[in-house]
C-alpha cells in the first residue's frame, strides 16, 4: 500500500503544480459564472493558483470566500496553459471544510441514497412536504436549505426496482448501464428510456447490481474521506463489466465525468485499479451514441417530432470535452426544431443553488439562460444533467428533459 | 459527424480559419487547449509597424517605424512568413475581417483603417505604438496631429494610471497636450474590478450617465477624452457613441492590461459567426498527437481521463500559437518540436547555442523558431520538401517573424488563417458544394 500511497501523493502534487503555469492571464475570470455576478467570490484566479501559494498544512486557506465557487469547471476548461484551476479550488475547499466541520445539511444532501431510501416509500407524503411552503420556510431557517431551491420529487418507485424485472434480450453488442442516483430515486422514467433507446439500436444492456451513489456531491462538499469510499464501492460494482470488455454509458453527465477523470484527478485515487478500467470504459450516453453513428452503427430510425426545443450543454457535460453530441443525435429527428442555447451555466452547480446563502447567486448566474429559453417558447427545454433540468425547469416553468427521452419520443412506442 | 475541416487552435489565426471556412460551407470543428490570445491582446489588428532593411534586422537594435504597411510588406527579409501570403492576401484578409466584424453581433461597431497608412495609438503607459486597422472605439486616439487630450481613469482599475500615461503621452515627438483625472467610480462600488467588470458596468445606463456627468464638468475647451478600453461588451458602439454626444466631443479608448475588452468583442464576434454557420469550439481540448497515413494526417488525438479520443478531418489546420502558448516548445535537452503534431522546427539555433542575447531589442537567436511551410502553408522539412498535405499551418506557430518586434503579429495570424482557408475551399470541393448551394437556392 505505501508504494501506491506515494503515487498519489506526486500525481497529487503535479494537479496543484500546474499552478505553476498560471501566467495571470485572467481568462479563467472573464468566464468565472459566479464572479461576475457577486463580489462574495473574487474569481477563480485569485483564489485558485494565487491563494494556493499562501496555503500550508498549518494554514489552510487565506480567505474563506474560496466557499462560493460552486465549482462548475469552467475555468480549467479556458485555461490557455493547463492549469487545473476547478480542480485545485476543491481540493483546498475541502481542506477548509474538514477544518470548520461540516453542517448537517451538508451532510444530508451529499448523500442522496439516504434521502432516496427514506423518501421513496413515503413518496406521496414527502413529495408534500417537500412542496409545502410553511415547511420550507422553517427548514430554510433551521437548516439552510433555500425555501425556493429547486429538490426532485420522489418517484416513489426505483430504477433498481425495475431493473431486477428487467430482461435485455440478445444484441449485437453489450453494454453496461450506469444509472446514477438520479435515475434511481427520482427519474426511474429516464433510466428505463435509456435502456428502451439501447436495446433497439441493437445493445443488449446490462443494470450492474450495487450501484450506489458516484461520491459527486459528497465531493462537490468537501467530504473527500466519505466520497473515496462512495467512489470506490461505485466502481467496484462497475468493474466486472469493464473488465470484461462492456462499454459503461451514463445518462447523467456529471457523474460520468466524475468516474471517467474527478474522482482520480480531484480525489486523488489514482491507485485504485477499479476506478481505473472504470474510466477508461465510461462514456456519456450520447457520445457514446454518436459514436456508434459516426461509424454507421446506430441502427434508429426517428419519425418526426414537430417539436421545438431549447438545448443547454451543463458545465460539467463540458467538461468531458466532447463537444455537444446530442445536437448531432437531435438532427437526426425530422421536424425537430432545436435551439443551442448561449449561455455559461444555470446555475445550480449540484446542490450549489439548494443553499440558502447561495441560492440567490445562482439565480443570478443562471438568469441569462433563463431569459433566451423563454424568450423562444419552447416546447421543451433539453440538458443533460440531472440538477440543471430541476433548476431550469423551476426558473423558467419550460418542462426540461434529458436528449434522450426526446431521442426515445422520436423512436416511437418499443 | 465528421467535420470537414478541424482548427487546432481558438486564436485570432484559428478562429478567421475557422469562420472562413464555416462561411464557405464547411463544417468546422475547432479544438483548443483554452481561449486563446484574444483576450490578452489589444483587440487591435497591428499588420506591421516596425520593419528595417534585413542588415539591420540580423545586426539587432530597434527597427524603424513603418509608415505605410503595404509598402513595407514586399521588403521583408527572406524567409519571412508575410512572404507566404503577399501583401495583396494581407489585404484580402483584412478586408475580409472589417466585413465579417461590422455585419456581426456587435454592428455597427467596426474597424477602421487599412494597410495604407498606420496609425499611432497611445498605450497603458503613454508610449505610443504603429496599428493598421483598428476599432472604431480607438482611431480618434491617433496623436499624430497632436491636439489636447484628457485621459480619465479610474482609481479601481488596476494598472491604468491617467496621470502617468498623460505625462507620458505628453513627452511624445508628436507633440501632444495631455492630462490625467482620476474617478472614484466602479460599478457596484467595489474596490477592484477588471476591464471587464468596468465594460460591464458601462452595459449599465446608469454608470454611464455617472460617468458623463462627472467627467463632463472637468474637461477643457478643444480636449478629446480618452477611457481605458472599457466602453462596453455588449454594445460598445452605442456605449462610445453616446458618450460623445454627451460629452460633445472626440472619444477613445485606450487598451488595458488583460482582460482585453476589445479582444473578448473580437472573439465574441467570430465565435457567434462560426456557430452560426454550424461550427463548434471544444476548449480544454489540447491536440496531444496525431495519426498519419503517409503525407495525411488522418486523425488528432485529445484525452480527458485515462482515454484518449480520435477526431478525424480530411484536413487540418494548425494555429496553437508560438514558445508563449505552448504551440512550440524547447527543451533543456534541446528537444524542439511544434507540440500538436510533432513538426520540426526550423530557424533555431544550434543545439547548446546562444538562444537569447543581452539587450531586449537584439535579434535574439531563438526568436525566428517555428514552423516552416511553402507558398501553400504546408509544413516542410530542413530540405523544404513538404511534410504532410492535408495540414496547413497559420498563426505565431510560423517560422520567421518577430512579431513582438515588428507588431506583426495580428496582421500575419488573421492574414494566414484566411489564406489556410482559402486554399482549402480551392483545393476540396467545398467551393463547388458552396456554388451548388446557392444555385439551388
Amino acid at each position: 500500500m505505501a508504494a501506491m500511497r506515494e503515487e498519489h501523493d506526486v500525481l497529487g502534487d503535479l494537479m496543484r503544480g500546474s499552478l505553476d503555469h498560471c501566467v495571470k492571464c485572467t481568462i479563467c475570470e472573464t468566464v468565472c459564472p459566479v464572479s461576475n455576478v457577486t463580489p462574495l467570490f473574487p474569481g477563480p484566479k485569485y483564489v485558485g493558483p494565487q491563494a494556493e501559494r499562501f496555503r500550508t498544512p498549518g494554514e489552510l486557506s487565506p480567505d474563506a470566500s474560496l466557499d462560493y465557487c460552486s465549482g462548475c469547471g469552467k475555468c480549467t476548461q479556458v485555461c490557455p496553459q493547463g492549469v487545473h484551476i476547478a480542480e485545485i479550488n476543491t481540493q483546498a475547499r475541502a481542506r477548509l471544510k474538514e477544518r470548520d466541520g461540516f453542517s448537517l445539511r451538508d451532510r444530508v444532501m451529499a448523500r442522496p441514497p439516504l434521502s432516496g431510501r427514506l423518501g421513496t416509500p413515503v413518496a406521496p407524503l414527502a413529495n408534500r412536504v417537500l412542496a409545502n411552503r410553511p415547511v420550507r420556510r422553517l427548514a430554510e431557517r433551521l437548516v439552510g436549505l433555500h425555501h425556493e431551491a429547486p429538490v426532485p420529487r420522489f418517484a416513489g418507485r426505483t430504477f433498481q426496482g425495475w431493473a431486477k424485472r428487467h430482461r435485455s434480450p440478445e444484441g449485437v453488442r453489450r453494454v453496461a448501464y450506469f444509472h446514477g442516483c438520479g435515475a434511481n430515486w427520482y427519474e426511474p422514467d429516464v433510466g428505463e428510456m435509456t435502456v428502451a433507446l439501447l436495446e433497439r439500436a441493437g445493445c443488449h444492456v446490462d443494470i450492474p447490481r450495487g450501484q450506489a451513489c458516484c461520491g459527486l456531491p459528497l465531493q462537490s462538499n468537501g467530504q473527500f474521506d466519505a466520497a473515496r469510499r462512495y467512489v470506490r464501492a461505485m466502481a467496484a460494482a462497475l468493474a466486472p463489466a469493464a473488465r470484461s470488455g462492456v462499454d459503461i454509458v451514463g445518462t447523467s453527465t456529471s457523474c460520468t465525468l466524475m468516474l471517467k477523470r474527478e474522482a482520480r484527478e480531484i480525489l486523488g485515487l489514482m491507485d485504485d485499479p477499479d476506478l481505473r478500467v472504470v474510466s477508461e470504459h465510461v462514456y456519456d450516453i450520447c457520445e457514446y451514441l454518436v459514436a456508434l453513428h459516426d461509424r454507421g452503427e446506430l441502427r434508429l430510425d426517428f419519425r418526426p417530432l414537430p417539436l421545438t426545443v431549447t438545448y443547454h450543454a451543463p458545465c460539467q457535460q463540458q467538461g468531458h470535452g466532447i463537444g455537444k453530441p446530442a445536437l448531432e443525435l437531435m438532427a437526426l429527428v425530422p421536424e425537430l426544431r432545436v435551439i443551442d442555447m448561449d449561455a455559461t451555466c444555470c446555475g445550480v452547480a449540484g446542490t450549489y443553488g439548494l443553499k440558502r446563502e447561495k441560492y440567490d447567486i445562482a439565480m443570478k448566474v443562471g438568469a441569462n439562460l433563463f431569459g433566451q429559453i423563454t424568450a423562444e417558447r419552447p416546447d421543451l427545454a433539453v440538458c443533460d444533467s440531472e440538477t440543471c433540468r430541476w433548476q431550469i425547469e423551476r426558473a423558467t416553468g419550460v418542462s426540461t428533459v434529458h436528449p434522450l427521452e426526446i431521442l426515445h419520443r422520436a423512436a416511437g412506442p418499443a | 459527424m465528421i467535420p470537414d475541416v478541424i482548427v487546432i487552435g481558438t486564436g485570432l489565426a484559428g478562429l478567421s480559419a475557422a469562420v472562413r471556412l464555416g462561411d464557405a460551407g464547411a463544417r468546422v470543428l475547432v479544438l483548443a487547449k483554452g481561449v486563446g490570445g484574444t483576450h490578452l491582446g489589444a483587440g487591435t489588428i497591428d499588420v506591421l509597424g516596425y520593419a528595417g532593411p534585413s542588415s539591420e534586422a540580423e545586426d539587432g537594435g530597434r527597427l524603424n517605424r513603418v509608415q505605410r504597411p503595404l509598402a513595407a510588406l514586399a521588403d521583408l527579409p527572406p524567409g519571412h512568413p508575410y512572404g507566404q501570403v503577399g501583401a495583396e492576401g494581407v489585404a484580402a484578409a483584412v478586408d475580409w475581417f472589417k466585413e465579417r466584424i461590422a455585419s456581426g453581433p456587435l454592428a455597427p461597431y467596426a474597424y477602421e483603417g487599412g494597410l495604407e497608412d498606420n496609425l499611432l495609438l497611445p498605450t497603458a503607459v503613454g508610449a505610443v505604438r504603429p496599428s493598421a486597422v483598428v476599432p472604431e472605439t480607438m482611431a480618434a486616439g491617433d496623436v499624430r496631429n497632436g491636439g489636447r487630450v484628457c485621459v480619465v481613469g479610474f482609481r479601481a482599475l488596476k494598472d491604468f494610471h491617467a496621470p502617468l500615461l498623460a505625462d507620458n503621452l505628453a513627452r511624445a515627438p508628436e507633440g501632444v497636450e495631455a492630462r490625467g483625472v482620476e474617478l472614484d467610480l466602479a460599478p457596484g462600488g467595489e474596490p477592484d474590478v477588471s476591464s471587464l467588470g468596468f465594460a460591464r458596468g458601462f452595459d449599465e445606463a446608469a454608470f454611464r450617465a455617472e460617468v458623463a456627468a462627472q467627467v463632463g464638468g472637468r474637461l477643457r475647451v478643444d480636449e478629446r477624452v480618452a477611457f481605458p478600453a472599457t466602453l462596453g461588451v455588449a454594445d460598445p458602439h452605442g456605449t462610445w457613441s453616446e458618450l460623445e454626444r454627451q460629452l460633445g466631443r472626440p472619444v477613445f479608448e485606450i487598451p488595458t492590461l488583460p482582460p482585453s475588452v476589445p479582444g473578448i468583442r473580437l472573439f465574441n464576434s467570430l465565435r457567434h459567426a462560426l456557430r452560426r454557420g454550424g461550427g463548434e469550439i471544444i476548449l480544454g481540448a489540447a491536440v496531444t498527437g496525431a495519426d498519419r497515413d503517409g503525407d495525411r494526417v488522418t486523425a488528432l488525438r485529445t484525452r480527458v481521463g485515462l482515454r484518449e479520443t480520435l477526431h478525424r478531418a480530411p484536413w487540418i489546420v494548425l494555429a496553437t500559437g508560438g514558445f508563449a502558448s505552448g504551440g512550440v516548445a524547447l527543451d533543456s535537452r534541446w528537444n524542439a518540436r511544434e507540440t500538436a503534431l510533432g513538426l520540426p522546427l526550423a530557424r533555431l539555433p544550434e543545439p547548446g547555442g546562444e538562444r537569447f542575447r543581452p539587450n531586449y531589442f537584439d535579434e535574439h537567436p531563438l526568436s525566428r523558431a517555428g514552423v516552416a511551410v511553402d507558398g501553400d502553408l504546408r509544413p516542410v522539412g530542413a530540405n523544404g520538401d513538404r511534410l504532410l498535405d492535408n495540414v496547413l499551418v497559420a498563426g505565431a506557430t510560423l517560422a520567421g517573424a518577430v512579431p513582438w518586434k515588428e507588431k506583426s503579429g495580428d496582421g500575419l495570424s488573421l492574414a494566414t488563417g484566411f489564406k489556410a482557408a482559402e486554399l482549402i475551399i480551392q483545393e476540396s470541393d467545398l467551393g463547388q458544394r458552396a456554388a451548388q448551394a446557392t444555385a439551388e437556392a
